[in-house]
């Protein structure tokens, strides 16, 4: 069974197997607004955790997005290039922004589970 | 991720309230210091919606952070034009006319709209600027009485059907043309109304007392054509329409001829001078000036922002990005800024710096999406 967890920047990540999906979190897209682009990294390249893996463009400004966790890119999400929008309308699903070969699964450890993430955005509010 | 409210404002110890926080915060909308006044950056309905609605039916913004200033005393006007390079004498009663203050160097310090009133000159200025602004008038503008009203708000109405929403209010603002302004009474308040904005669609700018402001607002957002609109989508509108935003695509540093704007300036006071920085004004405008303000279309999706380098095709500088962003109009990316005269025709070729990678980008002409100012 897949669980996903949540980082401190307001990406998820979602790991099936050796692969983690990432993505940003409804929290991330309501503040970010209208998405008109996303600028993905290249399949092939290795992420370190917490390196900036992508940015996200709103019609106001550009906000980077971080790797949830460690690891190669294996897939990058095509129909973001068409369809941005999809990250507002589908952010923790068609609006996911790539996989990675997870490097080191402990890291996900360190994440936030569902209901700590809840908690963290209310005391943002 | 890295947090998008926080790119686009500087951090103060205190935003200032406009007259209409309350409604704002009532309406939803996503608040943001900017020029030290908090003010929505967008409502619930999102930049895309709000900028949509300004173009097709009518946007309310609150603009009360602006500066607004009366200069009272005899030959208002002759002593302004010692600051501003603009045609003041013969602006009539009830007409307003874009400016801007120039340094010695000819670089902008603000820009500026100028009304005459019956008994008064009105001015608009920019919030970051208005406490230098005022300053700068009482030390240059001796005998001329210079009152900032601190007891008013502004709020634009933009749009095409603005002026059908806003005369069920004011039936008198039927009879404004582009660029005129007038007192009249808005549901019941002293309104001064000019037709006038930043959107590049037909509008109004309304002061109002700020204890009233509320009250007109809320009659305003009734109206079935009107829905709030943030700074986000004044951003937006004021770039696809070509329109420069001061400290951005005007600086100290960018003179009046670079930018484009010596229509601002008159024939008169093009040949006499007598302005702060008027010998490099009549130089540029004689031999041409450095670089020049363009519209820039980057090729593909990736907006072009603030601050991007731009190079030719060699790899050599050309210029720098002074506005850019997603048009929603448009449908794609859209941008300004300063390009080598050189390289500065439409149609040509350069490229922009993002993230790295070099995007190409043709320089355009300006607006982007036509003007429709009411004649």
């Amino acid at each position: 069974m897949s669980e996903t967890k949540y980082t401190g920047d307001h990406e998820w990540v979602r790991v099936e197997g050796e692969a983690a999906t990432v993505g940003i979190t409804n929290y991330a897209q309501e503040q970010l607004g209208d998405v008109v682009f996303v600028d993905l990294p290249e399949a092939g390249a290795t992420l370190e955790q917490g390196a900036e893996a992508a940015t996200v463009e709103s019609v106001k400004a550009a906000s980077e997005v971080y790797a949830a966790v460690s690891g190669e890119v294996i897939e990058i999400n095509e129909a973001l290039t068409d369809e941005p929008g999809l990250v507002n309308s589908a952010p923790e699903g068609d609006g996911w922004f790539f996989k990675l070969k997870l490097g080191d699964p402990a890291e996900l450890g360190e994440l936030m589970d569902a209901a700590a993430y809840k908690d963290y955005c209310a005391g943002l509010d | 991720m890295t947090d998008p409210v926080a790119t686009v404002t500087q951090e103060r110890a205190e935003a200032l309230p406009t007259p209409l926080l309350a409604l704002h915060r009532e309406l939803g909308g996503k608040l943001v210091d900017f020029a030290g006044y908090l003010l929505p950056v967008q409502y619930p309905a999102g930049i895309m919606a709000e900028h949509k609605l300004c173009r097709d039916s009518a946007a309310l913004f609150d603009v009360s952070h602006m500066g607004q200033v009366e200069l009272t005393g005899e030959d208002a006007d002759i002593a302004l034009e010692r600051l501003v390079p603009g045609e003041l004498r013969k602006l009539g009663v009830g007409r307003q006319r874009y400016g801007f203050f120039t340094n010695e160097a000819g670089g902008i310090l603000d820009d500026l709209i100028v009304a005459r009133l019956p008994d008064r000159l009105f001015i608009v200025v920019n919030a970051a600027c208005k406490t230098a602004d005022i300053a700068y008038l009482r030390a240059n503008l001796p005998g001329i009485s210079v009152t900032e009203l601190t007891d008013r708000a502004l709020i634009a109405l933009q749009g095409p059907q603005a002026v059908q929403a806003l005369t069920r209010h004011a039936p008198a603002a039927a009879g404004l043309s582009f660029l005129s302004i007038a007192e009249m009474d808005l549901a019941g308040v002293p309104a001064l109304i000019s037709r006038s904005g930043y959107s590049g669609e037909d509008g109004f700018e309304i002061s109002l007392p700020a204890d009233r402001a509320e009250a007109v607002t809320r009659e305003l957002l009734a109206e079935p054509e009107v829905a709030p609109a943030g700074l986000g989508a004044r951003d937006s509108l004021r770039l696809e329409a070509g329109l420069c935003l001061y400290g951005h695509d005007l600086t100290p540093e960018t003179t009046p001829v670079e930018a484009g704007l010596t229509w601002a300036i008159g024939k008169r006071r093009r040949a006499e001078g007598g302005f702060p920085g008027a010998e490099m004004i009549q130089r540029q405008l004689a031999e041409g000036p450095p670089r020049r303000r363009v519209g820039l279309r980057p090729e593909g999706r990736a907006p072009v922002r603030e601050g991007a380098r731009l190079s030719d095709g060699e790899g050599q500088f050309a210029g720098v990005v002074t506005s850019g962003g997603f048009g929603p109009t448009v449908g794609g990316p859209v941008a300004m800024g300063y390009v080598t005269t050189a390289l500065a025709a439409p149609g040509n070729k350069l490229f922009a710096e993002v993230r790295g990678k070099q995007l190409p980008v043709t320089v355009a002409g300006l607006p982007f999406v036509q003007q429709r100012y009411a004649k």
